[in-house]
């Protein structure tokens, strides 16, 4: 056990903190979206951007732990990070591991300047946690183009984003998870229609994506055609390992809990909160240091496995019970309160983000315990005779 | 960084799987709840060198610390295995940092027994010892300057059997006192794997310790990371005895294991299982290079482990269905190993209350400071 750096790793905090030391007044109100962009080329350009990445794409071709170390640091100069981080965390690595020459030549640069911001166009109103069952459709024409039309939803920066990543279904008489394609879609395309998606809070933090009849050019696919599964686990990875490198981004944190509850003196010596702090806090002790034990395993090559989900059902969890009590300590206000009003409210949604807790569940059962899969009647069906089947199910 | 078992620690958790597997420690502790014999694995402990584990070397011991303590006891917890190393560990802890230990307590020739005291927190001024009955707790034995100790204390763990006491007195100074000079009154538990006493000092005579600064405080903590890490192990037996169940029995055409009822509940156990794992290691590293972390981690860790125990063996059982809540069953065993450890050295409800109580305390230095 040991999270003191190495002296290399020392001197590369050395070096990062001397960087945000002379630029950290230059660091913008975390939502202004404009400011936060050009921020992002900034920390790019020092170097704090993509720091896995290799160098020939524009990163510093560092590892994991040189990635927290910059995490941590941002968090130590209380900066924003990156603005955007779906695209530089997730999407730009699968484009890294799937895309060819070109689609990287042309899109990574632009992406770690955010001078182009990405979404990633997965879900769908009727496939989230079961990601196989999307219906948007592309079908290719005669000039390798291709023609999508469909719907996505719980698209995070939509709205700023010059591309999306888009999983798609190009051939439905397969199987349905063998008839997928990953797609780079222009935003600004003719048929792309984007609506604001407004949640409990009131905030809208996701969208909704319209394709109508949207034209894609020959060549927009990434990997594979019918290849797109498992392109889209790569990206699911990249999501993993970004959980497990920055599980505390939200600011969702023991401390941070304990100082709002300073708010009321005499409730920190009430036996009952206590309890209920102490219990909070001790889920979020383990989550960090279940972080420490992925990314020791990152360290050493290894992969982050299915059981990185059960760090999100505790995430939610905990979270869900912190709300609870700072509701119930800062009394109605703390509801609608700036700091802690959107926990209050967000997390219910939360829960069903990055796959619903009862499918993490079952994922877990299944590949981690081993235990049997629940029967399911799409195995080895066609999409396009998957409906008739449903409907036999519910006659 | 590096936040994964050595290979010299890994190497420890084998031996000591190696060594428990030569008894039937699960069977023993059903038979002793009849009045059955324990196998002695005292002489294990000795030969393996867990009884010098956490004594310097210059003392004859391994000179290691409590992530050692911890796998050792992790192991012990998965075979509900009785040895009285809750008491001695701790207990050799203080007699090496206070300069008195020797080879024969290293080697477990000598047994030694810790009789534990909780240090005050940020509400509570006093250090305090488990009642014998009720939630009111008692205060710790006073010690005089000439070492002689007067007081009760109840419920220590490894009491019968040893042969020093080390106590913790109420202004958190320790002595040592020869058990022949104390009444230890055997306390049979609920759990027969767990050696108990009720302990009365009436002026015994007893050495001061010469400890550092924090030390007693210390060792309280080193016996919660013990005991939590004994159950911990228990949560890994119980899971694998349970998964196994779930793949071999039908019900209705089906493995149980494939119904997301039966399913979703072992996954929590998993679950729980992780984040005591990950505390665990907290607390081994706290232990080792961050001593002003050691008391929240260990707490943190006493906490998730003692409940995820009380949840995994509830769980054992219904998965087994009746057969579970049979005499015959292991998951029984398990159950009550779950609710007496999560009730000694003060209960998981008290570290919860000590988790909030240091962080709490960090956060009014901060707001102090700012």
């Amino acid at each position: 056990m040991d999270l003191n750096d190495t002296p290399e790793l020392a001197e590369y905090r050395a070096k990062v903190r001397a960087w945000l030391d002379e630029h950290k007044a230059e660091a913008p109100e975390r939502d202004d979206v404009v400011a936060r962009r050009a921020w992002q080329r900034r920390l790019a350009d020092g170097g704090l951007a993509a720091v896995t990445w290799p160098a020939e794409y524009g990163g510093q071709g560092l590892g994991p732990l040189n990635q927290v170390v910059v995490n941590q640091e941002i968090g130590r100069a209380g900066v924003p990070g990156i603005f955007d981080v779906i695209g530089v965390g997730m999407l730009g690595p699968t484009l890294i591991a799937h895309g060819d020459e070109e689609q990287k030549q042309r899109h990574l640069g632009s992406m770690l300047n955010a001078d182009e911001v990405w979404c990633q166009l997965f879900s769908e109103p009727a496939a989230g946690s079961d990601l196989a069952g999307i219906q948007t459709r592309a079908k290719r024409e005669e000039d390798g183009s291709w023609r999508l039309s469909g719907q996505k939803v719980w698209t995070t920066n939509a709205q700023y984003a010059a591309y999306g990543l888009l999983l798609a279904r190009t051939d439905a008489d397969v199987p349905k998870h063998k008839g997928l394609t990953m797609f780079i879609v222009p935003m600004d395309a003719e048929g792309v229609t984007i609506r604001p998606l407004r949640q409990i809070s009131g905030e809208a933090h996701f969208n909704e994506v319209f394709f109508d009849d949207v034209v894609l050019e020959p060549g927009s696919e990434v990997g594979p055609v019918n290849g797109g599964w498992g392109v889209g686990m790569t990206t699911l990875m990249f999501e993993r390992v970004a959980i497990g490198l920055g599980g505390e981004g939200f600011g969702w944190r023991a401390d941070r809990f304990a100082e709002a509850l300073l708010a009321d003196e005499p409730a920190t010596r009430d036996r009952e909160v206590r309890h209920r702090y102490g219990e909070i806090a001790a889920d979020f002790l383990a989550l960090r240091f279940t972080g420490y034990r992925m990314l020791t395993t990152l360290h050493r090559g290894g992969i982050p496995g299915p059981e990185g989900a059960l760090a999100k059902v505790t995430t939610i969890k905990a979270a869900i019970a912190a709300g609870e009590l700072l509701a119930d300590v800062l009394g109605p206000d703390g509801l609608s309160d700036d700091n802690w009003g959107e926990l209050v409210s967000d997390l219910p949604g939360l829960k069903s983000a990055g796959g619903t807790e009862e499918i993490l569940r079952n994922m877990v059962g299944e590949r981690v315990l081993g235990l049997p899969p629940e029967p399911r009647l799409d195995k080895g069906v066609p999409f396009s005779e998957l409906r008739a089947k449903e409907r036999e199910a519910i006659a | 960084m590096n936040f994964a078992l050595t290979d010299e620690q890994e190497f420890l958790k084998e031996a000591a799987r190696g060594a428990l597997s030569r008894f039937k420690t699960v069977e023993a502790a059903r038979e002793a709840l009849d009045g059955g014999e324990l196998p002695d694995l005292w002489p294990t402990a000795q030969e393996a060198g867990w009884t010098g584990l956490l004594v310097s070397e210059e003392h004859g011991g391994a000179g290691l610390y409590v992530m050692e303590g911890m796998l050792v006891f992790s192991e012990l917890g998965r075979v509900l295995a009785g040895v009285g190393l809750l008491g001695h560990l701790p207990a050799t802890f203080l007699l090496d940092r206070g300069g008195v230990a020797d080879e024969a307590l290293a080697n477990g020739d000598t047994r030694a027994a810790y009789v534990p005291a909780r240090p005050p927190g940020d509400v509570d001024a006093g250090w305090t010892v488990d009642p014998r009955i009720g939630t009111t707790r008692g205060d710790a034995p006073r010690i005089a300057d000439d070492g002689s100790v007067t007081g009760e204390v109840a419920w220590v763990p490894d009491a019968p059997g040893a042969d020093v006491l080390v106590v913790v007195g109420d202004d958190g100074r320790a002595a040592v006192v020869r058990a022949s000079d104390a009444t230890i009154e055997p306390a049979p538990g609920y759990d027969a794997t767990r050696s108990l006493g009720h302990v009365r000092f009436d002026g015994a005579p007893g050495t001061l310790l010469e400890l550092g600064d924090g030390l007693t405080a210390a060792a309280w903590y080193v016996a919660q990371a013990l005991l939590a890490a004994e159950s911990l192990g228990a949560v890994e037996r119980a899971l694998e005895v349970s998964v196994q169940y779930a793949k071999e029995r039908f019900t209705f055409g089906r493995a149980i294991g494939s119904y997301q009822a039966v399913k979703h509940e072992l996954v929590e156990i998993l679950r729980r299982l992780e984040n005591g794992r990950s505390l665990m290691y907290y607390t081994g590293w706290a232990g080792q290079d961050k001593a002003d972390e050691f008391p929240v981690a260990a707490s943190a860790f006493r906490l998730v482990a003692g409940e995820a125990l009380d949840h995994a063996a509830r769980a054992q059982i219904s998965v087994h269905g009746g057969i579970g809540a049979t005499w015959e069953h292991d998951a029984p065993l398990y159950f009550r190993r779950a609710q007496l450890s999560r009730r000694l050295l003060a209960g998981t409800a008290d570290a919860a209350d000590r988790v909030a109580g240091e962080l709490l305390t960090q956060a009014r230095e901060r707001q102090a400071a700012a």
